[in-house]
């Protein structure tokens, strides 16, 4: 007898061939999906130096999409342009427009507070507050002002570390602290924390590269459940796991797109030689 | 032409693929020959080596076949590298079917060595074993050059090949029917020619793997299929 994956999306893949009438029918994206991020003509300078060249990209929602590149091509530069992260670095300035949902989120009287609790963000360490399992849930529902009382605010806690997939390991110990678990666990514990804001976006930044190989299934699973629900955006260094948990992949050189399309395509038949040379290791 | 990989070890290996489908396909056009050339002699010693060769053959598929799996295993191959690799046990695995087709001819050579041949019959063979071995010899090239015309000129070639078949069918048929005697010599002849028809539908999957080895698409055409024995009767009065 064979386990079953980790992550569930493998199996039918590999099932396929007994029924592939029922297959087509699961594994056939929605034609199009309706675009959640416009990104145009983006430029960023970290002061005199440019780090990111006129960015066009559509990402569509309810879909995971993923920039990958070499390091410094900007991937992670544009990552946090969408949050406006890099309004907290000094010397760094943005050109162009992004718009959510067909709103710019660089306009002036846009709530930057409000706009980052719309996006969730999970990095490449898990950085779990100093503070207990539930707290580092609740903080974000807590300042936003989420919930009116204890037992709504329970429930959010606990709906959280269900979708993260970590309540079942975490519920018998919710007082103890965040950072007394598992790499895996802290890191599910991360992505819990930034749903619970309910956001629409979820960004991630390397989010498995501190991680075994067991815990990146883990989360890669997570991903793929998550996206029904939310638009994902996922900077990885790791090309098998753009290709395995992306519908759309863009890669990024030198602070351009050099190519951005269905990661199937991306993977098996590249346009653009460049992308060519780097998801099969023979950039120089 | 594409950049090195900066592993090495794995550009080593994917030259290495290429290198022993080469030596592969060469073997297979050598069997080909000499199984024809065994055919037309009655040679029966010479018969037996081709069904002994055809063993290497089976040994190359095995060792490409590895090879490629250990490589997918260990290197998570992509794109061109990835379409490499499925090309190259595809492509194995129709030479060595071709090898089979050859070691079948052979076979045939132990049956009918004794029996005299057609001239004429034997003449129109030559002309299909000599253009479906010149396919396979230009789309072994193909895949060397990484060369989608030359792969293509092969695709639509096969065609060719079918027209032979249809007339040798054709021939065949009359002879059996103008002696009940020749029906044994002929239906074994027959097969030898169906075998040949075969290399050629080989060699054509050869070409379209070349095709989307090279540019990563299928080719973008219907195939054209000349073989109409399927629905070929003769009657007497003909």
């Amino acid at each position: 007898m064979v386990a079953t994956h980790v992550v569930e999306s493998k199996a039918p893949m590999l099932e396929q061939t007994n029924d592939l009438a029922e297959a087509e029918t699961t594994n056939v994206e929605p034609a199009e999906k309706s675009t959640k991020i416009t990104s145009e003509d983006v430029c960023v300078y970290y002061g005199e130096k440019q780090a990111l060249f006129g960015i066009d990209l559509e990402i569509p929602e309810n879909s995971v999409t993923s920039l990958i590149g070499p390091s410094g091509c900007g991937k992670s530069t544009y990552l946090r342009c969408i949050n406006r992260m890099n309004d907290v670095i000094d010397i760094c300035r943005v050109t162009g427009t992004i718009k959510i949902d067909g709103k710019d989120i660089y306009d002036p009287s846009l709530d930057v507070v409000e706009l980052r609790a719309r996006i969730g963000m999970v990095f490449q360490k898990p950085n779990p507050f100093p503070k207990s399992i539930y707290d580092n849930i609740a903080y974000g529902p807590r300042i936003h002002g989420l919930t009116s009382n204890k037992a709504e605010l329970d429930e959010l806690v606990e709906n959280s570390l269900i979708k993260a997939g970590l309540w079942n390991e975490v519920k018998d110990r919710l007082s103890g602290p965040g950072t007394g678990l598992s790499g895996g666990q802290q890191q599910r514990l991360c992505i819990a924390r930034a749903i619970a804001t309910k956001p629409e976006v979820i960004l991630m930044d390397e989010p498995c590269s501190a991680l075994d190989p067991i815990a990146t299934a883990t989360i890669e699973e997570l991903i793929d459940e998550l996206r029904s629900n939310y638009t994902i955006v996922i900077v990885t260094h790791s090309m098998q796991q753009a290709a395995r948990v992306s519908q759309r992949t863009a890669f990024f050189h030198l602070g351009k797109i050099i190519e951005e399309g269905e990661t199937t395509q991306i993977f098996t038949n590249p346009q653009n030689e460049k992308t060519q040379d780097y998801i099969t290791g023979r950039f120089g | 032409m594409t950049t090195e990989h900066i592993v090495s070890s794995y550009e080593d290996e994917l030259a290495s693929l290429d290198s022993k489908i080469a030596q592969m396909g060469g073997l297979t056009e050598t069997l080909i020959a000499q199984a024809f050339d065994a055919l037309c002699k009655g040679d029966v010693a010479s018969a037996n080596n081709v069904i002994l060769d055809d063993a290497k053959i089976d040994e190359f598929e095995l060792e490409i076949e590895e090879q490629a799996v250990t490589m997918i295993a260990r290197r998570q191959p992509m794109a061109l590298d990835l379409r490499q690799i499925m090309v190259a046990i595809k492509i194995t695995s129709d030479l060595e079917r071709i090898g089979d087709l050859g070691k079948n001819i052979a076979k045939r050579v132990l049956s009918i060595h004794t029996e005299i041949q057609p001239n004429q019959l034997m003449h129109g063979m030559k002309s299909m074993q000599d253009l479906a071995l010149s396919q396979l010899k230009d789309v072994l090239d193909a895949y060397a050059e990484r060369n989608t015309e030359k792969a293509l000129a092969v695709w639509r070639g096969d065609e060719e090949i079918d027209a032979i078949y249809n007339s040798l069918f054709r021939e065949l048929l009359t002879y059996m029917m103008e002696d009940p005697r020749n029906i044994g010599l002929c239906t074994h002849l027959l097969f030898c020619a169906k075998n040949l028809e075969r290399i050629g539908d080989h060699t054509t999957n050869i070409a379209e793997n070349v095709h989307y080895l090279v540019l990563g698409t299928n080719i973008n055409e219907a195939r054209p299929k000349g073989d109409n024995t399927s629905r070929m009767l003769i009657n007497q009065d003909d």
